[in-house]
């Protein structure tokens, strides 16, 4: 924070700042120095924050009239629905929120893919990332539960006994997850009291995400390093909160129509039917945010193994840092990289696609096919593609990267 | 940048064929032309009440609907009746209640603010008076079937004499749409099954209608008000978004680039 020497106006706000500088963060914020070359792709973290609020908002409120209880559950959900003043309101906003709430971390995640933002010297900041993003998941899962439907019971019994598969401790963990010998009321409770936990926990993560990305500054779409403040920079406020504003609205406007006009496409219709352990749904699925890791568990035929290569997929991410061996951040200047984005993006939105079909035939072998290029993409094509790729010139400044491609550049080789 | 678009270009062909292959397995659902559908989408009122008609003399023998309440029957966005006739409704059932002060249960007509009765004592019962199936409680029914309010429909008009080499047994059923094609239900609707007391004619198809109708207000009682809602609030986001948008136009103007 390069504002120390802010002083406020007024006399009581010279003393308040002084015992706690409340005032000179806000003015931080308010000035820092943002590139002005951020396209749309960067107000997703705007738009995160949103989510995260909005769902922790209708989450707090849909807790007043939710009973965590095996013989109560289903029915309080109805209740919410029915006879709860705009009930089916806060449970729709809340239900289609964690959905809305994935789809644009993934954007936010592979915009920082495609423009370099996890490189040095923002490697903290895309690691509170990853965390935040394995916190929304166990979040989303637990929350999927809590509904005690069919899918949430079957879903929660395919993921907890996942951990059966650690050899000699397995069981015995998966017991003590469950409080009992099979997914039932104590499951339930424990899960509501992580699931209202969660969430606050990534906001203390967001808090730090933040403050990480504060240090270094904003990347950017061309990736280069710029002098703040300075002609490259705009002051946050007024330019990018309104730049922000705007996306959010956009996004809230898809978000309506999902709330308004189809609040159950993105869930399933088993979920509609209370909890039954006597009868297994034909094909448990999970939310359509989790089904690409769903295919690569599925992928290898052995359990123990499936379960640390879905776990290796999220947590490679951790090391990408040091996995992408380029200097240069933004794809926009790498031509292979950029190739080889576009096959990841749609590598994983094959993964999802498979996710969601029967485990066999084609469908397995088209699985363990995007499964094996997941990997090699992180662990043999980003780690000699930083070495042998030829990339473009990079501009030095976001102002002058035409006068310095045609003038300058043809000058100092002229001279 | 080319290879990109030839392999985006090849996945969709790949899926659209997919999705060819297994159409041709799936058997298309029977449409109808629903009036809670679309922006603007409402219950007919008229269909929900027959609906409702239809599901008390029909289908209520079996299937219960625990999370409805007689004075739903009264409420805005409902079949509207009126409370007097809710109230009569109410009180052609019977319910339990009690203890009295002498410590027993009794009898007594039920209230507006009583369930509806459900035909069986517990799950037990329901299953030993129907070959061992279980007829599933049909509150929230049209949102737990994939397939919806269209799937029910083509049940209710799905039945058929089973193609020859298909052997049943006793008490079970063959339905085109049913998921096996095998149904331990019997074909509840025949034409004339119900006489509706506004003249409409009870064909099998009209009845189906309706009763699925009345099917998915009990699933969603709030549809109405929802759509409702959505329609002024998104056009509220629209006209704030457009207002927003040449803010920020503005503002960036002060310092020449493009937003």
């Amino acid at each position: 924070m390069s504002d120390h020497e802010y002083v406020p106006k007024s006399k009581f706000g010279k003393w308040f700042n002084d015992r706690l500088p409340l005032l000179t963060l806000s003015n931080h914020l308010t000035d820092y120095p943002t590139p002005k070359n951020l396209n749309y792709w960067w107000t997703f973290g705007g738009i995160l924050t949103f989510c995260l609020i909005t769902q922790i908002v209708t989450g707090l409120t849909l807790a007043m009239h939710y009973i965590a209880h095996a013989d109560l559950a289903f029915e309080s959900v109805e209740h919410i629905m029915r006879d709860v003043n705009y009930g089916w309101l806060i449970r729709y906003i809340h239900s289609n929120g964690a959905s809305m709430f994935f789809l644009a971390v993934y954007i936010h995640i592979f915009r920082s893919l495609f423009y370099g933002s996890y490189k040095s010297p923002r490697e903290m900041i895309w690691i509170i990332g990853i965390i935040i993003y394995l916190l929304m998941m166990a979040a989303a899962f637990m929350g999927y539960v809590l509904p005690w439907g069919q899918m949430s019971f079957w879903g929660a019994t395919v993921i907890t006994n996942l951990f059966s598969a650690i050899p000699f401790i397995g069981e015995g963990i998966v017991q003590w997850l469950w409080g009992g010998y099979s997914v039932d009321n104590p499951t339930l409770t424990r899960f509501f009291t992580l699931h209202y936990l969660i969430p606050f926990l990534i906001l203390g993560l967001v808090v730090l995400h933040i403050w990480a990305l504060h240090v270094p500054g904003n990347n950017n779409p061309i990736g280069i390093d710029i002098q703040k403040p300075s002609k490259d920079t705009v002051p946050f406020h007024p330019y990018i909160v309104i730049k922000d504003g705007f996306a959010l609205l956009m996004f809230m406007i898809v978000f309506a129509f999902f709330v308004f006009y189809s609040p159950n496409i993105l869930g399933h219709a088993d979920n509609y039917i209370e909890a039954n352990p006597m009868v297994t749904p034909p094909h448990i699925v999970p939310e359509w945010y989790l089904l690409p890791f769903y295919a690569i568990l599925r992928s290898i035929p052995d359990k123990l193994m499936g379960v640390i290569a879905m776990l290796s997929a999220i947590l490679i991410l951790a090391a990408l840092p040091w996995l992408d061996t380029s200097k240069i951040r933004s794809a926009v200047f790498r031509p292979l990289y950029k190739q080889f984005y576009w096959i990841l993006v749609l590598d994983v939105i094959i993964l999802g696609y498979v996710g969601a079909m029967p485990a066999e035939g084609l469908y397995l072998l088209v699985a363990r096919v995007a499964t094996a290029y997941y990997f090699i993409h992180f662990l043999i094509i980003l780690p000699i593609l930083g070495f042998k790729e030829k990339t473009m010139p990079i501009p030095l400044s976001i102002t002058e990267p035409v006068l310095q491609d045609l003038s300058t550049i043809k000058k100092e080789s002229l001279n | 940048m080319k290879d990109i678009f030839k392999i985006i270009y090849l996945t969709i062909l790949l899926s659209i064929t997919v999705h060819q292959v297994k159409a041709e397995e799936k058997l298309d659902l029977l449409k109808t032309d629903w009036s809670f559908k679309g922006l603007f989408g409402k219950f007919d009122r008229g269909a929900l009440q027959r609906g409702y008609q239809v599901y008390t003399e029909v289908c209520a023998s079996c299937h219960s609907m625990k999370y409805l309440s007689y004075r739903n029957l009264s409420e805005k966005g409902g079949p509207e009746f009126s409370i007097e006739q809710a109230k009569a409704i109410a009180a052609s059932f019977e319910v339990t209640d009690g203890p009295n002060d002498d410590g027993e249960m009794f009898q007594r007509p039920a209230k507006l603010s009583d369930k509806f009765v459900m035909p069986y004592g517990n799950i037990k019962e329901a299953q030993a008076a129907n070959g061992g199936a279980y007829p599933p409680d049909m509150s929230v029914l049209a949102k737990a079937r994939s397939g919806g309010v269209d799937y029910i429909y083509s049940v209710l008009l799905g039945y058929e004499d089973p193609p020859s080499g298909v052997t049943l047994d006793d008490g079970v059923y063959y339905n085109k749409y049913m998921y096996g094609n095998k149904i331990k239900m019997s074909q509840p609707l025949y034409d004339g099954s119900v006489e509706y007391s506004d003249g409409t004619e009870a064909t099998e198809e009209q009845m189906a209608k309706d009763v699925v109708t009345f099917l998915m207000w009990t699933a969603e009682p709030h549809l109405e008000a929802r759509h409702k809602m959505g329609f002024k609030a998104i056009l509220y986001l629209i006209v704030l978004t457009i207002l927003v948008y040449f803010s920020m136009k503005k503002i960036w103007s002060r310092i020449e680039s493009k937003v």
